[in-house]
């Protein structure tokens, strides 16, 4: 009897995992055939209208996003650190401890 | 005045630079002061400057990512990053972003997405200011229990104390974060990050103004290390956000360098004014930004039929948040300036002895 509980228990759960599995494989089918649906939206930049770095940006972001997005994942926090350091030189004017801090909670 | 303006290359308008800088710069000190990555107050921001939504949205998590990584550097130095609480946060967040981007494309589906994530949205800002202006009232009536009853103010720990509870479950692996001086079992913090990534998920956040309140009031971090390792988590969030954004082709890495050169300065003003504000300070303001958030969303819920109307509340929402940046920015500098000064007097005080 008990084992014959455990037994339905058990065809239950694998029943709704696999329901579960499906639905999880139908919502990644239709996230991915969104997102094919998104990237059919084509924006370009009109590089005609610029020269030097700016023209060159506009023609990479054109012909790669992969790369386009590389560059800018890279530069943004290798700027930020940059101006952090330079920021860095200016607080240091200030005469403050800009290594620790005494306050607390309350 | 055609020289305060610049053409974008990618989004292929005119910006006002001086705008962008501002608003770099006020949301910088704000983001360095709460320890969020401050999307809600960018993306209205840079919409009003000239930028279409979609641009408004990538150009702003894209500047966050620099802007979070200099205030989380300055907070670094100020000891108020748990590294290990930070990775782990930042694990969690990342396995419940996926479930909850999943619930929002079943949304979409259904037709309801839109209408669903801001009701979400207004009653998660709702429960984090009530949260934070309930734990401010009840530690008052603490103190003035422990006054009447011959005891130090001091003595009182806090007013909302659910960490407490949280930190009896003793499931194994224990886990003890040093700088945050808390000691729990493992699962509470992942438990936390997969529901602060998941909400964050549904929401499309970067999870700041989420991840906050959940690292005082769930974990029980001190408000300073909850500022400090939510920068730490964010700052790895927007960078996949930026990167996401961009291979979208709705980034203007140009008007993000302008706007990053006000968020350096801004940044480390934030933190370095946290040094000088004891850690209820912070969250009593942090519950006041949430609630101005909150406010300009309903706004923009209401239903309204005439569009003149319609438009005269979206201008009004984006005045309010605007508004309040400022009042906040100009708040923190102020707490910067009196700090500085005091800390020099202080100083100079010392070496006159």
């Amino acid at each position: 009897m008990i084992r014959d509980i455990g037994w339905r228990i058990a065809v239950s759960i694998t029943v709704r995992l696999t329901r579960a599995r499906i639905a999880l494989l139908a919502l990644l089918f239709t996230a991915s055939a969104a997102a094919k649906e998104a990237d059919r939206v084509v924006l370009v930049a009109d590089s005609r209208r610029f020269t030097g770095w700016e023209a060159w940006w506009a023609n990479l972001y054109d012909d790669s996003r992969f790369y386009f997005a590389l560059l800018t994942i890279l530069i943004i926090p290798g700027l930020g650190l940059l101006l952090a350091k330079l920021t860095d030189l200016l607080l240091a004017r200030l005469g403050i401890n800009l290594r620790s801090r005494v306050v607390s909670e309350r | 005045m055609d020289w305060l303006h610049i053409w974008m290359p990618i989004a292929n308008v005119p910006i006002a630079w001086p705008g962008l800088v501002i608003l770099g710069l006020g949301v910088g000190m704000i983001s360095g002061f709460f320890g969020m990555g401050g999307g809600w107050m960018m993306t209205p921001g840079l919409n009003i400057l000239g930028f279409p939504m979609a641009f408004a949205v990538g150009t702003g998590v894209t500047q966050m990512a620099g802007s979070s990584l200099v205030s989380a550097r300055r907070h670094a130095h100020f000891g108020n990053v748990d590294y290990k609480l930070g990775m782990i946060m930042i694990l969690g967040a990342i396995c419940g972003f996926e479930p909850g981007a999943q619930i929002v494309m079943w949304l979409e589906r259904q037709g309801k997405v839109d209408r669903y994530v801001q009701d979400g949205y207004v009653v998660l800002l709702s429960l984090i200011a009530w949260l934070v202006f309930t734990d401010l009232s009840r530690k008052k009536s603490k103190e003035r229990e422990a006054l009447t009853s011959g005891r130090a103010a001091a003595s009182v720990s806090g007013g909302i104390e659910w960490h407490k509870t949280l930190h009896k479950i003793k499931v194994p692996p224990m886990i003890e974060f040093h700088k945050a001086g808390v000691r729990c079992s493992l699962w509470l913090p992942v438990a936390v990050s997969f529901l602060t990534g998941l909400m964050a998920g549904i929401l499309g956040i970067g999870g700041g103004v989420i991840c906050m309140p959940a690292l005082i009031y769930l974990i029980g971090c001190p408000t300073h290390v909850a500022v400090g390792t939510d920068l730490f988590q964010v700052t790895v969030s927007v960078l996949y956000g930026a990167a996401s954004y961009s291979y979208k082709g709705r980034t203007e890495l140009l008007a993000a360098i302008i706007m990053l050169t006000g968020a350096a300065i801004g940044g480390q003003i934030g933190a370095i004014a946290t040094k000088y504000v004891r850690g209820y300070g912070i969250r009593v303001f942090f519950g006041v930004a949430v609630v101005g958030c909150a406010v300009s969303i309903v706004l923009k819920l209401i239903p309204v039929g005439n569009p003149a109307f319609r438009a005269f509340l979206d201008d009004t929402a984006a005045i309010l948040i605007l508004g309040l940046v400022g009042a906040l920015a100009l708040y923190i500098f102020l707490q910067f300036l009196r700090g500085v000064r005091q800390e020099r007097a202080a100083r100079a005080a010392v070496a006159a002895v």
